[in-house]
């Protein structure tokens, strides 16, 4: 029998609790990952009881109101709090999604909150986004042309060329998706993941980019590319409601185009 | 005590501290010139506030109809009820139509005409031939127009391979015994250390100060870290009680719902469903500019035409216009009103309030980016080594009032200034002098004491407080009175910052701390902010003073500089310099003052 053990520090033990107010009218517990590097101990989940009568919406409110009044140690990414910074990207009730976007309201129970999965911890709900961030440079996500633009005027694009970047330009690099990706989990180091696939695809389909070819040739690839299992997660769980499955999708369609 | 931390020093020809719109815009420019740059950032860069930028930016392409750089910069100055100074704005908006091109040629997905060129929409204060009617202005992207921009931008920056520290907390500037900067000093969240950026030329793109007050559409993390540190420095702010309310905030959230929808066709109404900007501005109505729609809508709350309950907001009324031009066009904040009003903007009106937006006032500097350290005897004296750019700048181009557009704007124009000034006077072959013992130590000590802060009011606390005394004493009206008791509320609540308590002490990830020192810097805005306003005896623009309702250009045309002492208990020195009331170059003749009205 194969025995498996697991490192001593990737334990997560069962850590502080802090009740709700006394007179609490709609007491809800949340659930968090803590893990502190300074400390040098096991991951833990603390509770924390609140009322949410006297607590904003979103699970981002929650998450404030612990660090304002509960415990200031608590950590976390965040900054807009309205959808569009992508800072706040964290996995709740079991789903990556951005806090600030997800209402209390829509989970039932206790409301479970840990980092992005799969990457390393810095600090409680802070992950180490330095990897996608990397393969995101890797695929040179800049518009690439020889042609000359015109010297006093825009490049133009036509209004259907230009609705081929809707779903794809909207995108605030949260990686929720690449982060929700089993083959993701697997193979970060090689596979290049949702995220960053569907910044690949939105040069691709850029009537101005001229650089298609080599884009292509790069990502046509065992790792980088075909990765990708349609295993549809990422989709599933984009908080902007964008489809980065289908983008991929579409790239592999135009490498097979362009062998036949 | 310094020893206990360990310190890393790095010698830059430039350090931009802060990567939204015009700290990348500037770390490009000074990039492509071959200075060796860093850009330290206290957020990855796509995650800037620029990125919430809804309507456009603001050039005369003319692309939809007839439009000139010069209505533009008349448009600007009346805008900005004159405060603004006019060989600044004539430099922003000739390059305006350049600075979007180049946008576009670096491959930003603008929306398209007909035609396949740049979509412009109208917008508050942008008018035809010197305010005949609405004019389209503003080159947007859908309604996520920061957002293309500021991920354009960083793309350019990955391109030229710029150098970036990010999550590093910018703590305070090294200055010379001669006044002049020296760099920078920035803890590294990642692993606790400390850096010491050594460099020939820093610039402030550290955005605005929204978070000094309770109700805002600004992100967390505009916390006025530039103007905390330049206060510090001992150097004065500029302007600092200009802040501008935007007509529509959501009710509650304070979420943005961008003015474009107003442009787009949207109208406001009270709640007898009178549209009462007809009222207020007979000529543009709801495209008046922002102080003039937020101080209708207040003025129609304050009079009991309230829409709610206890008629407390505004409806927005975009149900007109359809869905398919809502999804098309504006398909953001339609989203957005979904989530945080939990209206469907296809059917219903939006709740809405007016809400801090953006300061005008910051930084003082000239137009090329130069930060300034004005005296009465040379109001545009130059503090050598140092610029800012952006919303932590005041060039002044904004002056009383910003119009919309024009931030973003604002942004790639005097970043793009600061990274060609920089290559002017930056010599990337001069040797670097070497740092000091002590350089920095202002920093560090700062950073030290409050990381063992053993006080007894939480960070948390201490900011609600400030939050609250701004809202309630800073709003939209003020009076003597109201102004008076800010002062005296505010210097209580910032007497109790030496009795803060940090409860966490460890080094990395410590957000606690970046709380903290966040809030030092935003109680320098906020005292800055509260006794510019109350010593301001007028109105203008977004400053409405009930008791002096009439602009004064005989004794207030002038801008304020607020000197904060931090060290005892954020008393405020007031000094004024004079508004430049004349233009860059012949080719455009000085505007006079006249009344605004819209």
């Amino acid at each position: 029998m194969v025995e498996f053990n697991l490192p001593a520090n990737s334990v997560v033990k069962e850590g502080k609790s802090f009740s709700a107010p006394a007179g609490a009218k709609t007491p809800r517990k949340f659930r968090i990952y803590r893990y502190d590097p300074d400390s040098g101990e096991n991951p833990r989940t603390d509770t924390y009881e609140l009322d949410l009568d006297a607590c904003g919406p979103m699970v981002l409110d929650a998450l404030i109101k612990i660090k304002n009044e509960v415990d200031a140690t608590l950590t976390f990414r965040r900054s807009c709090r309205e959808g569009i910074c992508g800072s706040c990207a964290m996995n709740i009730d079991g789903r990556n999604t951005l806090a600030c976007l997800k209402p209390i309201e829509d989970i039932d129970g206790e409301v479970k909150i840990y980092p992005l999965p799969h990457m390393p911890v810095v600090k409680d709900l802070v992950p180490d986004l330095s990897q996608p961030y990397a393969q995101l440079a890797s695929i040179e996500p800049w518009l690439k042309a020889d042609s000359p633009a015109p010297p006093d005027g825009e490049r133009l694009q036509s209004r259907e060329e230009r609705a081929k970047l809707d779903g794809l330009w909207e995108c605030i690099l949260c990686f929720s998706c690449s982060t929700a990706c089993p083959s993701y989990w697997w193979n970060s180091d090689r596979y290049l993941g949702p995220a960053v696939l569907l910044q690949a695809y939105r040069w691709l389909a850029d009537s101005r980019d001229e650089y298609t070819g080599e884009r292509l040739d790069m990502l046509e690839d065992p790792f980088r590319l075909y990765r990708c299992h349609t295993i549809m997660n990422c989709t599933n769980t984009c908080p902007k409601g964008l489809n980065p499955a289908l983008a991929i999708t579409e790239i592999k369609k135009m490498i097979v185009e362009r062998n036949i | 005590m310094t020893e206990s931390y360990k310190i890393i020093d790095h010698n830059y020809d430039v350090v931009v501290m802060g990567a939204g719109g015009a700290g990348l815009r500037a770390t490009l420019g000074t990039v492509e010139a071959g200075l060796k740059t860093a850009c330290i950032t206290k957020v990855f860069p796509t995650r800037s506030h620029t990125v919430a930028a809804q309507g456009g930016i603001g050039a005369s392409l003319g692309n939809m109809s007839e439009d000139h750089w010069q209505w533009h910069m008349y448009d600007t100055v009346k805008g900005s009820d004159w405060l603004g100074d006019q060989d600044a704005i004539e430099y922003m908006c000739r390059n305006a139509v350049p600075a979007v091109h180049e946008l576009e040629h670096y491959g930003m997905p603008f929306s398209r005409t007909a035609e396949g060129k740049i979509y412009q929409r109208p917008f508050g204060g942008h008018t035809r031939d010197h305010g005949k009617a609405p004019v389209e202005r503003a080159c947007a992207a859908a309604d996520r127009t920061g957002h293309a921009m500021l991920h354009t931008l960083y793309q350019q920056c990955l391109k030229h391979k710029a150098e970036f520290f990010i999550e590093y907390i910018a703590l305070d500037l090294i200055m010379d015994e001669d006044g002049s900067c020296r760099g920078l000093v920035a803890w590294n969240l990642d692993d606790g250390t400390i850096h010491r950026f050594n460099a020939k030329m820093t610039v402030l793109a550290s955005g605005g100060y929204g978070r000094a007050f309770f109700s805002c559409t600004s992100a967390h993390t505009c916390t006025g870290d530039g103007h905390g540190m330049v206060a510090r420095a001992g150097l004065g702010l500029q302007d600092m009680e200009f802040v501008q309310f935007h007509p529509t905030g959501i009710y509650g959230s304070g979420c943005l719902i961008t003015e474009g929808a107003r442009g787009e066709g949207g109208y406001l109404t009270n709640s007898e469903g009178e549209r009462f900007m007809e009222r207020y501005a007979p000529t543009v109505k709801d495209l008046a500019s922002r102080d003039v729609v937020s101080r209708g809508m207040a003025q129609e709350i304050r009079d009991g035409r309230g829409v709610g309950e206890h008629g407390e907001y505004i409806h927005l009324h975009l149900e007109h216009l359809g869905s398919e031009v809502l999804w098309e066009r504006l398909p953001g904040i339609t989203e957005t009103a979904k989530i945080f009003a939990g209206v469907d903007a296809t059917r219903e009106p939006i709740p809405v309030l007016p809400t801090v937006h953006y300061n005008m006032g910051g930084i003082p500097t000239n137009y090329k980016g130069e930060v300034l350290n004005p005296t009465a005897d040379d109001p545009n004296r130059v503090v050598p080594g140092l610029m800012a750019a952006g919303e932590a700048a005041c060039v002044s181009v904004h002056g009383a009032n910003r119009l919309g557009t024009n931030s973003l704007l604002d942004l790639v124009v005097f970043g793009r200034a600061c990274g060609l000034h920089a290559a002017e006077v930056v010599d990337p072959k001069s040797s670097f002098k070497e740092l000091k013992a002590s350089d920095g130590e202002i920093g560090i000590a700062r950073f030290d004491r409050l990381r063992w802060a053993k006080g007894s009011r939480p960070t948390a606390d201490i900011r609600l407080e400030m939050q609250r005394v701004m809202q309630g004493n800073c709003g939209v009206f003020r009076t003597a009175e109201i102004l008076g008791e800010g002062v005296e509320k505010l210097s209580k609540t910032a007497a109790t910052l030496p009795d803060v308590a940090v409860s966490d002490r460890s080094l990395i990830w410590n957000s606690d701390l970046v709380e903290t020192l966040e809030l030092e810097n935003l109680m320098v805005c906020a005292a800055s902010t509260m006794n510019s306003a109350e010593a301001r005896h007028e109105s203008r623009g977004a400053h409405a003073h009930e008791d002096y309702p009439k602009r004064d250009d005989e004794v207030w045309m002038k801008h304020t500089i607020a000197t904060v002492a931090w060290d005892k208990g954020y008393g405020v020195d007031l000094t004024y310099r004079p508004v430049n009331t004349f233009t860059l170059t012949d080719e455009v003749e000085y505007i006079e003052p006249k009344e605004r009205v819209y």
